[in-house]
């Protein structure tokens, strides 16, 4: 025998559920007015510093269908690369969004500031990125993963650098379709599979 | 406390297997490829927070926060309560602790819900709460029902409170949901069996909490929730590849 190690389990996931929307987007699910303010409805409030950009996509399963019922968070840093918290980062960035497929086109809009590139503990910056995390009934844990964007620097991001098959880095890309606005398409099976992150 | 080093790696044999065929939705939706692995960085060890001032006083009590007072939902009434610690067994001070539920006859108030119970005019199904400076959260609420749904032949859900926790950093985010003790439903839920680890799924069960039940009032049922916790690194301040 030995001695026991202290350290508790994670708690298990379990979906999050066709309803999760009545929990974490009251308003959208049909029930505004439930709390005087609902969390995450903006990452950012007036005079946020920076681009002023719109991310739309679908969130695609593995025949191809866009999901009506995902549920999307996200997560990032201001414009100069500080995180809501950091000494100095922009009071009008909270980084933080909640955001849905649409329930008749599947399809979602993420408004928000560009954000700047994120120093990593090893020196090397991370590119400019938002992360995601999605969650939806037949997902038993939230996937994670990250939206780049084509028109910055993505050499040497210490992320996209351990993809070993090229191609699939693409799937991290927002593409430019406009002035300020991308489309980033998350596959969850198949043909053009998302990278999901564990991390 | 020492530095705060990168997240503890997800133990992923703690969590549900992502495809499993009794749960016919995770088919298509189930990544085939593994996940990209990577020690966390600052987009995951970061966080929202949320203060104090946004909240309602009757957020975490669902029996009376849709009529904001005016009358209480029907049901058993319960109080949910326990506590968020990380794996290094420390508790995670002023994060979020989000719920939703159905009502007492087993119907959410979602648009897409349509099963045959009725609503009740006085529960919406939804609460919030921040956790205290020793993790600690309570929910005053009613039991939800068991209902059916639309899987194999005759599936019926236990009864569940999903919950959803943030914790510090992105990267601790959870949803769960809490069971009950003694409901026979639970081995019969192929949600439930997602968790291949039994050991495990009995995490997301909360006992009968007599000690906390309130005579003439209400039942309790204890939940704790584990997030993701941090490794120390008191040895190491070096560069990538020393
Ligand atoms: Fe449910």
């Amino acid at each position: 025998m030995v001695q026991p190690l202290t350290y508790l389990p994670e708690s298990p996931s379990q979906t999050a559920g066709p309803y999760v929307h009545i929990g974490l987007m009251p308003t959208y699910a049909g029930n505004a007015g439930y709390y005087d303010e609902e969390i995450g409805t903006s990452p950012i409030s007036d005079g946020a510093q920076g681009q002023i950009i719109e991310i739309v996509g679908s969130v695609y399963d593995g025949t191809g269908w866009a999901l009506r019922d995902a549920l999307i968070e996200s997560w990032q840093a201001d414009a100069s690369g500080k995180f809501a918290g950091q000494e100095g980062a922009d009071p009008a960035v909270s980084g933080h969004c909640r955001f849905a497929a649409d329930a008749v086109t599947g399809e979602f809009t993420l408004r928000t500031v560009k954000p700047g590139r994120v120093p990593s503990r090893h020196g090397r910056a991370f590119a400019p990125h938002v992360s995601i995390w999605i969650v939806a009934r037949g997902i038993n844990i939230g996937l994670q993963t990250r939206i780049y964007f084509e028109d910055e620097n993505n050499e040497g991001d210490p992320l996209l650098s351990r993809i070993e098959q090229r191609p699939r880095v693409d799937t991290l890309i927002a593409k430019k379709i406009g002035d300020g606005r991308y489309r980033f398409d998350i596959r969850l099976q198949g043909e053009g599979e998302t990278v999901f992150l564990d991390i | 406390m020492n530095d705060l080093g990168p997240l503890i790696p997800r133990n992923r044999e703690a969590h549900p297997v992502a495809y499993y065929p009794d749960y016919k939705t995770s088919v298509a939706r189930s990544p085939n490829l593994p996940l990209l692995s990577m020690e966390s960085g600052p987009s995951e060890e970061t966080g929202p927070t949320f203060g104090h001032s946004r909240f309602g006083a009757l957020d975490n009590n669902l029996i009376l926060n849709w009529t904001k007072g005016a009358a209480p939902a029907v049901g058993e009434r319960i109080l949910m309560h326990g506590r968020v610690l990380d794996e290094n067994a420390r508790p995670v001070p002023n994060t979020l602790v989000e719920i939703w539920q159905a009502n007492a006859g087993g119907r959410y108030r979602h648009k897409k819900d349509t099963y045959l119970a009725p609503l009740d005019p006085n529960f919406g199904g939804c609460g919030r709460a921040l956790t205290d400076e020793n993790g600690y959260y309570q929910f005053l609420t009613i039991r939800p029902g068991a209902y059916p749904w639309p899987n194999r032949g005759n599936d019926w859900r236990p009864m569940h409170i999903h919950v959803s926790v943030f914790g510090h950093s992105f990267g601790q985010r959870l949803i769960t949901q809490m069971y009950f003790e003694g409901d026979p439903l639970i081995p019969l839920c192929p949600i439930a069996a997602t968790i291949r680890n039994r050991s495990q799924l009995d995490r997301l069960v909360a006992p009968l909490d007599m000690a906390r039940s309130r005579p003439l009032d209400y039942l309790a049922y204890k939940f704790d929730i584990v997030l993701r916790g941090r490794r120390q690194t008191m040895f190491e301040n070096k560069p990538e590849g020393m």
